[in-house]
């Protein structure tokens, strides 16, 4: 059992015991960026496959099905074909920086998941400040989106950055937000500490942070972030085909534009692991009866049930407007968000030797947040008087 | 309340995504090569030509109306020297170049609409892409010509009622024949009659 | 040494980015080659286990000063080369002064402490709890005096920002909106 949990960490100490002493340190870093790699590109493809899938039966259709079994060598197809594509460089764009912007969308999201702890001893590093990390290099994305829209000397381009810019810093400060009940509460900025401070069952369910009302609370506010922070649909504005083509995206082909891609799920991977860590106890199992389980295993089945979910989401709300957009960051999530930290601190003190009993601060969280959220959701659609249509119906 | 729609939303979606799973009445889509869906019977693509029996019998004259009706100016044809005669009995002209640039035709059915010969009528096929598309989208003839049991398969009640048509038309050229024949034969025993008179009054 | 090697490496590319920023013609080049900068510094600061202030500089300059300086950049002169500027600054004697007062301001600290002896640190990372401790207790009243004026320049901004529309300004659009025919109307209209 312990011998499966730990048999990535066995393989790679095996591997680092047959190699000479000098280069050892070497190719433990070259082995971890692989396997970080190697993992998350198979991800990657299943996704968008399991993606199309998901999103036809959805809408009553099969989805792709025609190369390999069930469909399911339709990634190894689209990426026969992204890169045998002509790169398209527009004539008055701005090459350099044009050439730049996948890359520098693409590398440092890579970087994000070197902090997440995937399994018991299983991080790449064990950053003291593993939260900020993320957050920082996770800031290099809106550079990045902003130099492809801009260099593309395209309207539409230029206005699907702009968008896209004013969209990730209205929703990084939710994103950040809803995250600092959970940094507060366990003491540290370390992940490992995080997923470490939700170990423990209690009648044998696990404590993780989504079991309490902030966590609970905060775990959507975070979702929704996170969806709007990846350019996920309903916030997927950036790119609004009906609207602005394809946004930033209009003048790349090929290979960059596989890149963008590839960057835009890694950005959504990379939050989805990272809100796994944070609410859903990383990678504890969720019942002490499944405890056997490798700890590696659990983190991925939460890691794909969220994917599932933001499938589902994509193929269910359509895209809103610009003005909700950024009302519903300013005027919902934020004072959300805050109101949630306020619950967070009243959990926090009423757990010290107050003595009271847990439903009734279950009482106390639920009558701050509900509320609250009534009350700015209400604000959020002002009651409008009945529209008559004159020719309608 | 805000979400209540979402909600909403969300339990419809996943309904239809076990639903198509369960039940095959969700799911519309027709496999395409595997699975097709018979042709309606009022679907109409590129023009073909009707033949009666053989490769022989063209309906088409080679009057060229067609070929002046045509708003995309796609269909060529050149006369032949010849004359054959036509089902009624009449001597008529017959193509000898008959081709229809399919690249150019937009399927508008001009050409079936005024052909007076019912040789000129609406196919149905739509699998026609090919490797060349210069010669391989020029039909000729021989690719257009297609039997008139064909056509009777892909348009059953416009080929019956032609057929009915043509049928009577046939039938009364046939019984004016007759006549025309009776009439003359009729003549032919008057004239030999009255020369028998004559010749019996001169005897 | 192999520290050392990407430390000289990142530090010339700080001083490239750097000077780029100052000498392209394009300002966006500019700003995008000043984030550069800003990222190449956050490196060092890392090489240096200043782990807390290397993110922090990644997150806030990177992240969102430089993002702000290139759309302050697109706000006002676009990214359009403008003919007949000179990169040169005319005034470039009190530029010079500038630079030499705040060469003597970051020196004389640097001079005066143990620069050059080679002494061991104390501690080698500052656990970032140990930052935040120090944050609320010793350096408690710098830390709200920032966030004061943070604050007062965000209220300040919203305030410039929310400037209501005069009365006058306000176009009524109910007067806009031409009255559609009803259908007796259109029918009366035909009929003579």
């Amino acid at each position: 059992m312990n011998n499966l949990d730990q048999i990535f960490v066995y393989a790679k100490y095996w591997l680092l015991s047959q190699l000479p002493g000098g280069v050892q340190s070497l190719v433990s870093i070259v082995l971890d960026i692989i396997a970080i790699i190697a993992v998350f590109g198979t991800c990657f493809a299943l996704t968008t496959i399991l993606e199309r899938k998901g999103l036809g039966r959805i809408q009553n259709r099969y989805g792709p099905n025609r190369v390999g079994p069930c469909g399911l060598l339709q990634p190894m197809a689209d990426a026969i074909k992204m890169l045998t594509k002509e790169d398209i460089v527009p004539f008055a764009a701005d090459k350099v920086v044009h050439y730049l912007a996948p890359l520098v969308l693409t590398v440092p999201i890579w970087l994000a998941f070197s902090v997440i702890p995937f399994g018991r001893e299983m991080s790449a590093i064990d950053l003291d400040a593993g939260v900020l990390f993320f957050f920082a290099v996770g800031g290099a994305s809106e550079l990045a989106v902003f130099m492809a829209g801009w260099s593309s000397r395209n309207k539409y381009s230029l206005v699907g950055a702009m968008r896209a810019i004013a969209q990730m810093i209205s929703y990084e400060v939710p994103l950040v937000l809803a995250t600092i009940p959970v940094i507060m509460l366990s003491g540290s900025l370390n992940l490992n500490k995080i997923v470490e401070a939700q170990s423990g069952y209690a009648f044998g369910v696990a404590q993780w942070n989504v079991f309490t009302p902030w966590g609970f609370a905060g775990f959507f506010l975070f979702l929704i972030a996170a969806t709007a922070e990846s350019n996920r649909s309903p916030f997927d504005l950036p790119e609004g085909e009906s609207e602005i083509i394809a946004g930033f995206l209009t003048e790349y082909s090929g290979f960059k534009y596989a890149l963008f891609f590839l960057g835009e799920y890694l950005g959504l991977f990379a939050v989805t692991a990272l809100s796994v860590t944070l609410f859903l106890g990383g990678w504890h199992a969720p019942l002490q009866v499944l405890e056997f389980l490798p700890s590696w295993f659990c983190f991925f089945v939460k890691f794909a049930a969220i994917i599932a979910v933001f499938i589902w989401v994509r193929g269910t709300v359509p895209r809103l407007r610009f003005d909700q957009l950024l009302n519903f960051s300013w005027r919902f999530l934020v004072p959300l968000t805050l109101v949630n930290l306020l619950v967070a601190v009243v959990w926090h003190f009423t757990s010290l030797g107050a003595g009271l009993d847990q439903s009734l601060r279950w009482l106390i969280s639920a009558a701050m947040i509900v509320p609250a959220y009534v009350y700015f959701g209400r604000a959020l659609s002002p009651n409008r008087p009945t529209r008559i249509y004159q020719y309608a119906e | 309340m805000l979400g209540s729609g979402i909600i909403k939303g969300m339990v419809e979606t996943a309904r239809n995504f076990f639903g198509s799973y369960v039940s095959r009445e969700r799911l519309t889509t027709v496999q395409y090569p595997e699975q097709q869906l018979a042709p309606h019977e009022n679907a109409r693509t590129i023009p073909l030509l009707v033949y009666d029996g053989d490769m022989e019998h063209l309906r088409c004259t080679a009057c060229g109306i067609c070929e002046m009706e045509c708003p995309a100016q796609c269909i060529y044809i050149v006369k032949d020297t010849v004359k054959k005669s036509d089902y009624l009995g009449r001597m008529q002209f017959q193509p000898r170049v008959f081709d229809i640039d399919i690249s150019v035709c937009m399927a508008c059915g001009i050409c079936a609409e005024v052909c007076p010969f019912d040789s000129i009528m609406m196919d149905q096929v739509f699998a026609l892409s090919t490797q060349n598309r210069f010669s391989g989208l020029l039909l000729h003839k021989e690719d257009l010509a297609k039997a008139n049991g064909y056509f009777h398969a892909i348009h059953p009640s416009d080929a019956g009622d032609i057929d009915a048509r043509r049928d009577e038309d046939k039938r009364k050229a046939e019984a004016k024949a007759k006549a025309a024949v009776a009439a003359k034969a009729a003549a032919a025993i008057k004239s030999s009659e009255a020369s028998a008179k004559q010749v019996e009054v001169a005897a | 040494m192999p520290n050392n090697i990407s430390f000289y490496i990142f530090a010339v590319g700080v001083l490239a980015t750097a000077t780029a920023a100052m000498r392209l013609r394009n300002p966006v080049h500019c700003a995008l080659a000043a984030a550069a900068a800003f990222a190449g510094l956050a490196v060092i600061y890392f090489q240096l286990d200043a782990e807390f202030i290397s993110f922090a500089q990644l997150l806030i300059y990177v992240g969102a000063i430089s993002i702000l300086v290139i759309f302050a950049v697109l706000l006002t002169r676009g990214s359009d080369i403008q003919p007949g500027v000179e990169l040169a600054s005319p005034h470039w004697l009190t530029g010079l002064a500038i630079a030499v007062l705040v060469a003597f301001v970051i020196a004389v600290p640097v001079c005066s402490s143990s620069f050059g002896e080679k002494i061991a640190p104390k501690m080698t990372v500052a656990p970032v709890k140990l930052i935040g401790e120090e944050l609320m207790t010793r350096y408690l009243f710098p830390l709200e005096t920032m966030g004061l004026l943070l604050t007062v320049a965000l209220i300040g901004a919203a305030v410039i920002a929310l400037r209501e529309p005069e009365e006058s300004e306000i176009r009524n659009p109910k007067s806009e909106i031409r009255k559609q025919p009803t259908t007796e109307e259109l029918v009366a209209e035909v009929q003579p």
